[in-house]
């Protein structure tokens, strides 16, 4: 056990706070992320409600000190319950100039701004390309509360017992400046001395190493005359259970897991490395003893033919990519939906198009799901709306796509799959019921029909092994029960709407959509994917604000919950935010004949909470008058 | 359990065959109906998987389980499926344009991880289906629909880019010669990793006669050296000609000239696949060209038997998966 009697009490004054939004930003070699993961769990481990925002470059070690190299962590905890990292800082942390320049207009007026003092010398400035020391501006001084700590040097001594090389030594600075944050905000050091003990047992030297660091940066705030106060966040009033921290792509994994085990289906997951997605795999990866096999393909393609060859096999199918990667499947997809097998395909969508902004999030493959492929090719299109919700997602894609015989896509993206928040752990028993079957050879004279129908309009998932039901599947278009291919102009027609009117079915089978606010009145909002959070704060303050507003967030994309044109017809004005051009707006307007307004951003960035709220405010106070109103509002 | 004992009629589908008359894919089909009732594998657990081309309809005519999948990535349908039911044994079926062009990638791949599947790969050196362009293993200078000028590509070699990509089990064979046509789909099917069998089928159509030179039974002896493990190289209607190695460059003797013991006694299960590589290089007219089996390995793991180790082994020391241990690892905590 750790010794942690002289790490859970400050001797100065504590003032209590609903919630703190900080952002730790350094090179994207400081172990800025780890420092934002670890504040993250312990905030949970509090009991408080946190949202994460996780912001780094697509090269893993951009040119150091650099602006284009700043890799930063926002987190926000509270005491009451969030949906956002927060718009605007009250602490930052940054570790050298090109931190400070490229993050600092996001602290509030009054806010802390904590420099590691080390990191700001002649050279920096260059790298990061300002004249001289930012932190000596006068503004600065003026604006915010600005810490200076020699943070190098003050690890080094922490650290110099150990006998690490410089190189070494310096890499622990980013548990000092977690044990200063720590300090500040009231947290608890064990969580991450736990973290510390597991990640380096077998490197004693550099476990001792970060432990003195973390105590050192700790111990720095306690007896530093620059802070006064440290601020503590009580725990947060969520509803009660269990919960855990967890981030998107991890909750997809373990939904997808969860509805391998309801379902009595082992997972095969085909996929080729790409940002956001892969840690999809290196989470699924890991529970081969679930029964999931995981399979690196050659290349995109190869990754989807495989699900599609595990999908004819009978297991549960499973492919992820982000935007590039979808775009390069888009012909199997079409052969999927072809050969009605049910499999799961995840879009982590991030900033487009071509290659984009890989490490940056975006909505702008919400048409590229509905459409993308050659032919008459609908989909059923799922979009979870939170880190947690991505567990639900997926088991709620499988379910479809067994009872329906139909690929299904999950749309999620960059700012969920990376972000976190507490998941109050479901109860096993508490997940809902799938049931795979496969007909059996010998029950019928009759010679057997592959695409027969039940009432879903799904076809049997026979699979190979099972005698006298020789099959032959393919891309060709099939004769409706034989699967026979026909090239009749009839039986075309006659399966293009077949395939069309099974996805639309499952309406029929998926919650109606539930509104935040009233089902009438002057302004609905409606969002789907990522921006949950955002959309569903700003509503809230507006309506605080006394204005009619309510909330529609749509998960199910495609089909669409079937009140979802009752609900447009009931609000005078319709907003569609979205981090893209205006997908949503374009479908609701094609679908439903109504009409709405965007409020769009494609910065690669999430909404800020106030922008909506601006926007928002903006509708509910100028009367429409004319078709202007139809304008298409930019943000940001 | 006595099962029953199959005929190569119960191997065919009820649906029309559609190849051109005269077409060498009939022989194929012919060839391998023959074959799968001697390996006496049940059909149910038979699988056809092709991509897109003429041979690529090979599977709608075989009363088995089947995919006609899309151009070029069957190897990854078979992949997914075999890796997920190594019980079954799984065809794949593809042409040279399918293999080479558009699947190149997918080709070499499934090589390389040796997953326990076979791939016949129809090489008529012209795509077929889509009328007369020039392929991958067009001859240079080849005048098609796409090159009235003739193909300024460069020909690949199925055999040498197998063999490069680690195959363990690389033959050929012709569609005309059909007892050695089946004897060679057996012995790829009996191989424990991906086999390759490169089959020479004359495109009557748009490419006919292209291979006349190995195809037709009077120029096949002088231009076709027939390979057999442990045997030395020896063609020739008179059984005349021999292969020799001499430094590092294979040539043809008269077996009158020289002693019987400096003829190249075929290796196929070298490790190195060196000397195989460079019979795979021998090429039609300067040399003879080889069937037969080039390479045939044993030992080498497979890609579905190690997936699914890993898998056991996975279960054996972890213990079966448990949702609810998994959802409460690591830091928890409780809100009244």
């Amino acid at each position: 056990m750790i010794d942690t009697s002289n790490s859970s009490s400050t001797s100065k004054t504590i003032e209590t706070v609903s919630g703190i939004t900080v952002r730790l930003c350094g090179d994207s070699g400081d172990g800025m992320q780890l420092l934002g993961t670890q504040l993250t769990n312990t905030s949970a481990l509090a009991g408080n409600d946190v949202a994460t925002f996780p912001d780094f470059p697509a090269e893993i070690r951009a040119p150091r000190g650099t602006r284009a190299g700043v890799s930063g962590f926002q987190v926000q905890f509270a005491s009451r319950e969030i949906f956002t990292p927060g718009d605007t800082l009250d602490a930052l942390v940054v570790m050298n100039p090109a931190a400070m320049v490229t993050n600092l207009s996001d602290l509030r007026k009054g806010g802390i701004l904590i420099a590691n003092e080390d990191g700001f010398n002649d050279k920096e400035y260059k790298l990061a390309k300002v004249e001289s020391n930012p932190l000596d501006a006068d503004v600065i001084e003026q604006s915010y509360r600005v810490v200076r700590v020699a943070m190098t040097k003050l690890t080094r001594e922490a650290v110099s017992e150990f006998g690490l090389s410089t190189k070494f030594a310096d890499r622990c600075k980013n548990f000092f400046a977690m044990g200063l944050v720590y300090w500040l905000f009231g947290r608890s050091l064990d969580p991450t001395l736990r973290f510390i003990e597991e990640k380096f047992s077998k490197k004693p030297d550099i476990m001792n190493a970060n432990i003195a660091a973390l105590r050192a940066g700790w111990a720095f705030g306690e007896t530093t005359e620059v802070f006064g106060e440290s601020y503590q966040v009580e725990a947060a009033k969520l509803a009660p259970g269990t919960y855990r921290n967890i981030m998107g792509n991890q909750a997809l994994a373990w939904g997808l897991i969860a509805a391998s085990s309801v379902s009595k289906k082992e997972m095969f997951y085909g996929t080729y490395p790409i940002t956001p997605a892969s840690d999809i795999l290196h989470e699924l990866t890991r529970f081969k003893n679930f029964g999931v096999r995981t399979f690196q393909a050659e290349d995109e393609i190869a990754a989807i033919g495989a699900t599609i060859g595990a999908a004819f096999g009978g297991s549960m199918a499973v492919t992820a990519s982000s935007g590039p990667g979808i775009a390069l499947k888009g012909e199997a997809m079409g052969l999927g939906i072809m050969l009605e097998l049910p499999m799961i395909i995840i879009n982590v969508q991030r900033g487009g198009p071509s290659t984009g902004l890989p490490t940056k999030t975006e909505q702008s493959d919400l048409l590229q799901a509905m459409y993308g492929r050659n032919g008459e090719a609908p989909m059923p299109i799922l979009a979870p709306r939170s880190p947690g919700d991505c567990f639900d997602m997926a088991v709620e894609a499988w379910r479809i796509a067994v009872e329906c015989m139909v690929p299904v896509m999950v749309l999620s993206d960059g700012y969920i799959a990376n972000g976190s928040e507490p998941w109050k752990i479901p109860d096993v028993a508490d997940l809902p019921e799938i049931s795979c079957t496969h007909p059996a050879g010998g029950e019928s004279e009759e010679p057997f029909l592959p695409y027969s129908r039940n009432e879903n309009l799904a076809r049997p998932w026979a699979v190979p092994g099972t005698p006298d039901l020789m099959h032959r599947l393919g891309g060709l278009e099939k004769e409706d029960g034989t699967g026979n291919v026909s090239y009749d102009p009839d039986n075309h027609q006659h399966m293009v709407d077949t395939r069309a009117a099974k996805v639309a079915k499952i309406a029929e089978r998926i919650p109606d959509q539930d509104v935040f606010g009233n089902t009438s009145g002057d302004i609905l909002v409606i969002s789907w994917g990522g921006t949950y959070g955002a959309c569903l704060t700003a509503v809230a303050r507006c309506r605080d604000a006394g204005h009619d507003v309510s909330h529609a967030h749509i998960r199910y994309m495609n089909p669409m919950p079937a009140n979802i044109g009752e609900l447009l017809g009931s609000f005078r004005t319709i907003l569609v935010p979205e981090l893209n051009s205006g997908q949503l707006r374009m479908l609701l307007r094609a679908e439903y004949l109504v009409d709405c307004i965007g409020i769009n951003k494609i910065q690669g960035k999430p909404f800020a909470v106030s922008e909506l709220v601006d926007e928002i405010t903006h509708h509910a106070t100028t009367r429409r008058q004319d078709a202007s109103a139809r304008r298409t509002a930019k943000v940001g | 359990m006595n099962l029953p004992v199959l005929k190569a009629a119960d191997f065919a589908s009820d649906q029309d065959v559609r190849w051109c008359p005269g077409c060498g894919d009939y022989s194929i089909l012919a060839q391998m109906k023959k074959v799968l009732p001697e390996l006496g594998y049940p059909r149910e657990k038979t699988v056809f998987i092709s991509g897109i081309g003429c041979s690529s309809r090979f599977p709608y005519y075989m009363n088995t389980y089947g995919m006609h999948s899309i151009h070029g990535r069957a190897p990854t349908f078979a992949t997914g499926l075999k890796s997920t039911r190594p019980e079954l044994m799984v065809w794949v079926i593809t042409g040279d344009g399918d293999a080479l062009s558009i699947g190149g990638n997918h080709f070499i791949h499934c090589l390389r991880r040796n997953l326990d599947i076979n791939i016949v790969l129809f090489n008529n050196r012209i795509y077929g289906l889509t009328k007369g362009q020039y392929s991958p293993t067009s001859v240079e200078g080849q005048v098609t629909k796409s090159t009235p000028m003739g193909a300024i590509d460069h020909p690949l070699s199925p055999l040498s880019v197998a063999l490069a990509a680690e195959a363990t089990f690389v033959a050929r064979s012709i569609d005309a010669h059909v007892k050695h046509l089946g004897q060679t789909l057996k012995a790829a099917a009996e191989h424990k990793g991906t086999s390759l069998v490169e089959v020479y089928q004359n495109c009557n159509v748009f490419n006919d006669g292209a291979m006349a030179y190995a195809q037709e039974k009077k120029q096949r002896a002088e231009n076709v050296v027939e390979l057999e493990h442990g045997k030395p190289l020896i063609f020739g209607a008179q059984s005349d000609k021999g292969i020799r190695l001499t430094g590092n460059q294979l040539e043809v003797v008269n077996t009158a000239d020289v002693p019987a013991d400096d003829l190249l006694i075929h290796d196929a299960q070298a490790p190195n696949p060196a000397i195989q590589m460079m019979l795979a290089r021998m090429r039609y007219p300067e040399m003879p060209e080889p069937i037969g089996v080039l390479r045939s390995v044993k030992g080498v793991t497979t890609y579905d038997d190690q997936i699914n180790e890993q898998v056991t082994a996975a279960k054996a020391k972890q213990g079966d998966g448990d949702l609810n241990a998994l959802f409460h690892s690591g830091d928890t905590w409780q809100v009244a």
